[in-house]
């Protein structure tokens, strides 16, 4: 029973750590997602531009962006500046690097999402949209947009769960956040109780985010 | 005056001629139905009309506004401008075989959309007329529908509310009932007969012969991307030439069956 009751203490007294790394974990996925929704749409635009060099300059991108450890990406965006220009960063800097690092990683991840979506429309929505005389920009974000939403949901829904977790990357660069938070408290102790709350909080956090993300899909299930 | 005039259009898909030198004009209140095999060009003459597919050459006017026009020194067709051909698609509209309805639209949204924020209409007028629409097509009570809830015939009557929403000059429609089940087939060629007593200019591609016979002013019979023959009802189905007999040959039976109804 003490042993219990100690224990309760324990996380009790850990808690204000806990929230604020929550607070700044929360922080990371938010910015990531409000910044690297609409960058991707535009990067996806560039994918499919009539422009080679627009589109070749987009694939690279990607394919890097894709084909790199998200890790490696943040120690460039945070040591670069440092490294490749001899600018000397601030201690603020690392959340800032955090931000861009993944905005324009998720960016990528989306860009394909919504290429794909936009991709599989078919032709006679948009020559239906021509016929009925609505502007290109009246096309897109009346006719197409809101179709592809719909159909890419499923694929989105599955990088925000992954951005939850992959918000514990941060640590690498020592933002505390959630995960690092819970690492200094667990070495601190010597126990593992701290880990069993983050664990807690991500699985919780996406529960939420499956949630929200299955309202949607309702909110969206009222044609075809 | 001709609301429509193609002269000597040429059509090529990679290797493939599709249209050989076709010309074709419409009359102001005209019916022209367009028959013939498979593969004969049909469709891309239609797309062609509507812009949805450039020409390679020849000279496309709609009341006596040049769309397209062949230069002489290139001897390649060009388009007006960007202003001017806008002004143009204003005139026709187009009903497609598989109907393009927007599905994310209701039914009354996908007939008034386009007159609101397209031309600009006040939104009780356009709500108005297209429910006057709806009422046309029999569709009052599908106002709300979303289209994934109407059969194929409804959806079809919808697209064609959606295309004389906007009060087009001429309206084409391809193959309208080839999706559709007989009987469903039935109730949409009722509307389009309907719409021919409004003297709705319309030109139409249609595998239905006995809709053709008795609806048109004009039959076009098209094979291997040229224009065979042309003429009334009455001249096209009794004719003479081989190929022309040799199409209808196949529908023959289907024809004096539909008579007999
Ligand atoms: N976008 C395209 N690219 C290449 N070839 C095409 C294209 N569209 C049509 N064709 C070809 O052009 C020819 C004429 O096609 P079209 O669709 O105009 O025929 P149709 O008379 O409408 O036939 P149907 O009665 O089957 O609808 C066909 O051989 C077709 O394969
Ligand atoms: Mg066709």
């Amino acid at each position: 029973m003490e042993q219990i009751m100690n224990w309760f203490a324990e996380m009790a007294a850990m808690l204000p750590q806990l929230f604020d790394g929550m607070a700044v974990t929360v922080q990371i996925f938010a910015v990531t997602l409000i910044f690297s929704l609409p960058l991707g749409l535009l990067v996806s635009f560039g994918r499919m531009a009539k422009n080679p060099v627009i589109r070749w300059i987009t694939k690279a991108y990607i394919s890097i962006m894709r084909g790199t450890p998200l890790m490696l990406q943040l120690f460039i965006v945070y040591f670069g500046p440092y490294y490749i220009f001899g600018i000397r960063v601030t201690n603020d800097y690392r959340l800032w690097a955090v931000f861009i690092g993944f905005v324009i990683n998720y960016a990528a991840y989306f860009a394909e999402i919504y290429r794909s979506g936009i991709q599989s429309m078919p032709a006679g929505q948009y020559e239906a949209a021509k016929l009925l005389g609505y502007s290109r920009f009246q096309t897109f974000f009346k006719i197409i947009f809101p179709q592809v939403i719909k159909r890419i949901l499923p694929a989105v829904t599955n990088e925000v769960i992954t951005l939850v977790k992959d918000t514990s990357l941060a640590f690498t660069i020592s933002v505390i956040e959630m995960f690092t938070v819970a690492k200094q408290l667990a070495s601190a102790q010597a126990a593992m109780t701290p880990f069993v709350a983050a664990g807690i909080f991500y699985y919780v956090f996406n529960l939420l985010v499956a949630v929200v993300m299955e309202h949607f899909e309702k909110k969206l299930s009222y044609y075809q | 005056m001709y609301l429509l005039e193609m002269n000597h259009i040429q059509k090529k898909f990679e290797n493939l001629q599709v249209l050989k030198d076709i010309s074709l004009s419409v009359k102001e209140g005209e019916i022209v139905s367009i028959i013939g095999p498979s593969g004969s060009g049909k469709s891309t003459l239609l797309r062609c009309a509507t812009m949805l597919e450039t020409i390679d050459s020849g000279e496309i006017v709609y009341l006596e506004e040049k769309a397209a026009w062949t230069d002489p020194g290139r001897n390649q067709a060009v388009y007006a401008g960007k202003a001017k051909l806008k002004e143009i698609r204003k005139s026709y509209g187009l009903v497609f075989q598989n109907f393009n309805l927007f599905p994310h639209f209701s039914v009354i949204k996908n007939i008034t959309d386009a007159p609101i924020h397209v031309q600009g209409k006040k939104k009780e007028d356009a709500l108005r007329e297209g429910m006057e629409l709806l009422r046309k097509m029999g569709l009052e009570d599908k106002a709300d529908a979303y289209p994934c809830q109407l059969s194929g015939g409804q959806c079809q009557r919808v697209a064609i509310a959606r295309a004389l929403a906007l009060n087009p000059k001429v309206l084409f429609f391809d193959e309208p009932t080839s999706a559709l089940d007989p009987e469903l087939t039935g109730e949409v060629l009722k509307v389009i007969r309907s719409l021919a007593d409004l003297d709705i200019t319309m030109v139409i591609v249609t595998h239905e012969m006995a809709f053709a016979r008795d609806i048109s002013d004009r039959v076009i019979f098209m094979a291997d991307g040229v224009i065979v023959e042309e003429g009334t009802p009455e001249e096209v189905f009794s004719s003479s030439n081989e190929r022309t007999q040799a199409f209808l040959g196949r529908y023959g039976e289907m024809l004096s069956r539909e008579g007999k109804k």
